[in-house]
């Protein structure tokens, strides 16, 4: 169901945990539909992110883009962190099934938080970044049978 | 395929090397049309005949009354719509419960749209339906109560007996799915008043692809399936006689076994119950502890989804199932989870394990030190965890 990256993100998570006293720190999706999200950023005085952990509750799909989207950001500036969309995390997992991109999705949604919260903590703009919604999921299709 | 544990008995069963034997001459050896009139023919058809009886006898039914088909699934759906069908002149009206398998929540919600009424009945904390509710949603309208046996999910029996007591008082039609329960608790249906029944193969170390429909002589539905003559020409399609042999070679075994072998998987079940209640916090066991089936266990870990916590099963070689949204292909978490009244966040985090005959106390041993690391790691992944641990201090 999964490809071999999915999997392997899931079984060895990149950069999981937290970080004490963190630049800013992002938590997306909710418990009712099994995913949350938390993003923890280290970012420096140059705008580089240092360090990035996270926590998620949630499926496979949903440990392996945490962990991709980590991998993606770290040591990125904000700008090109930015730039991380869901679908990059997708193609650097070779893929997730269908009614799993929702988690991608969340990834991405959970790093826009993290950087939302950097930002208010030190009253700047940053470009591009818009208020994250916290609560992400997308309709369910309605099968006929 | 390396060595694994199977604890996933509800979703199927290994079919029993026995079955294999009794199956094997009915695809080379004895493969003749049972319609037919050469002596080919008729091994087959005394072949089905052998089956049905093992089947009757051990419901306390008679031959005649035993219609095969090609699972759970058809039989519910055959019980349903053809009631529906067949007694609509009577009423539109159908009872059922908010925990039934999808094979008859999906086949009423269908009858739903052909303009039938359907109550679901709602469930007490532990999964068993409420006999007064059953009794103040009879209308002068129904025409079937459909309760199952016991569920698949967590294992809880339901009051059979109370309810065929009142389907039979009210004139009313009593359909129940027994897929999870037949082979494991002995049931007669005189004695149950029970005038249609449920059952599949699988679910008993006997073949997939088949299973029967008990239909109470006088209950007067139609075919399903139209064609030959074959079943009393109600339900068509040249029969599937391996199946059927290995079918009721299952049954004869499992009646032959029962009492012996639910004791070892309810003493076994026990100890896995308490095991992990006991070394895993904040676990809870779903269903009923009294009225379950032998074999079920079910579990809600907090703070944990319940695929994560399979995949890592999986790692380990052990194979159970979830009511997680992720397992069930939506964002909602198993319908019986939540009829029971779990919240939405918890019921994300459920396990069953289901043991079989060959369930050993080394496998639970193992299962359980595995769910106990597996329960950790994945606590200390959750955001969810660190809150709580964050507002209550440490671990209780």
């Amino acid at each position: 169901m999964y490809s071999e990256k999915v999997m392997d993100h899931f079984k060895n998570p990149r950069n999981m945990g937290e970080i004490e006293g963190a630049s800013g720190v992002g938590t997306v999706g909710n418990a009712k539909c099994g995913d949350i999200m938390r993003i923890f950023l280290d970012i420096d005085e140059a705008g580089i992110i240092r360090d990035v952990k996270f926590k998620t509750f949630g499926c496979g799909a949903a440990v392996a883009t945490s962990s991709m989207a980590t991998e993606l950001v770290k040591g990125k500036t904000i700008q090109e962190a930015l730039e991380v969309t869901n679908q990059a995390v997708m193609e650097a997992l070779d893929g997730l099934p269908p009614v799993k991109v929702h988690c991608s999705l969340l990834a991405e949604e959970a790093i826009h938080a993290a950087l939302w919260d950097y930002a208010e903590k030190n009253r700047i703009h940053i470009e591009g970044l818009e208020k994250p919604k916290t609560d992400i999921s997308e309709e369910e299709e309605e099968e006929d049978y | 395929m390396e060595k694994f544990i199977y604890l996933d008995n509800a979703a199927t069963t290994k079919t029993a090397p026995e079955v294999v034997e009794a199956m094997l001459p009915y695809f080379t050896e004895y493969y003749g049309n049972a319609s037919a009139v050469y002596s080919l023919g008729s091994k087959s058809k005394e072949a089905i005949a052998k089956a049905r009886k093992i089947i009757a006898d051990s419901l306390g039914a008679k031959d005649n009354e035993i219609y095969f088909t090609a699972g759970g699934s058809e039989a519910d759906n055959w019980a349903l719509k053809a009631t529906a069908e067949a007694y609509r002149e009577k009423g539109n009206h159908i009872i059922t419960s908010k925990i039934e398998h999808h094979a008859i929540l999906h086949t009423c919600e269908y009858l739903e749209k052909q303009g039938f009424e359907v109550t679901y009945l709602d469930v007490d904390e532990n999964g068993v339906i409420k006999l007064d509710q059953l009794k103040a949603a009879i209308r002068p309208t129904t025409i079937l109560i459909s309760i199952m046996f016991a569920n698949n999910e967590i294992g809880t029996v339901e009051p059979v007996a109370e309810i065929g007591k009142i389907a039979k008082e009210r004139g009313i039609l009593f359909h129940t799915d027994a897929v999870q329960a037949f082979g494991q608790i002995p049931i007669q249906v005189d004695e149950l008043n029970i005038d249609m029944l449920s059952a599949s193969g699988h679910k008993l170390n006997g073949p997939k692809g088949i299973g029967f429909l008990y239909i109470r002589k006088g209950v007067k539905i139609r075919s399903y399936i139209h064609g030959g003559a074959q079943e009393r020409k109600r339900r068509a399609g040249t029969e599937n006689v391996p199946g059927i042999v290995g079918l009721g070679k299952a049954v004869e075994l499992a009646f032959d076994t029962m009492e012996e072998r639910t004791a070892k998987e309810r003493e076994l079940r026990d100890y896995l119950l308490k095991t992990v209640l006991k070394e895993v916090p904040f676990t809870r066991v779903n269903g009923s502890r009294t009225h379950r089936l032998p074999n079920n266990a079910n579990f809600c870990f907090q703070f944990i989804e319940g695929e994560s916590l399979l995949i890592m099963l999986d790692m380990e070689g052990i194979c159970g199932s979830s009511g997680s949204a992720c397992t069930s292909g939506s964002l909602d978490p198993s319908h019986v989870l939540l009829a029971i009244g779990l919240p939405h966040e918890i019921a994300h985090g459920s396990l069953r394990l289901t043991l079989g005959a060959d369930t050993t106390k080394e496998e639970i041993d193992t299962a359980i030190t595995a769910i106990k690391k597996i329960v950790a790691q994945l606590r200390e992944m959750s955001p969810l965890y660190e809150d709580y641990m964050k507002k209550n201090g440490s671990q209780q």
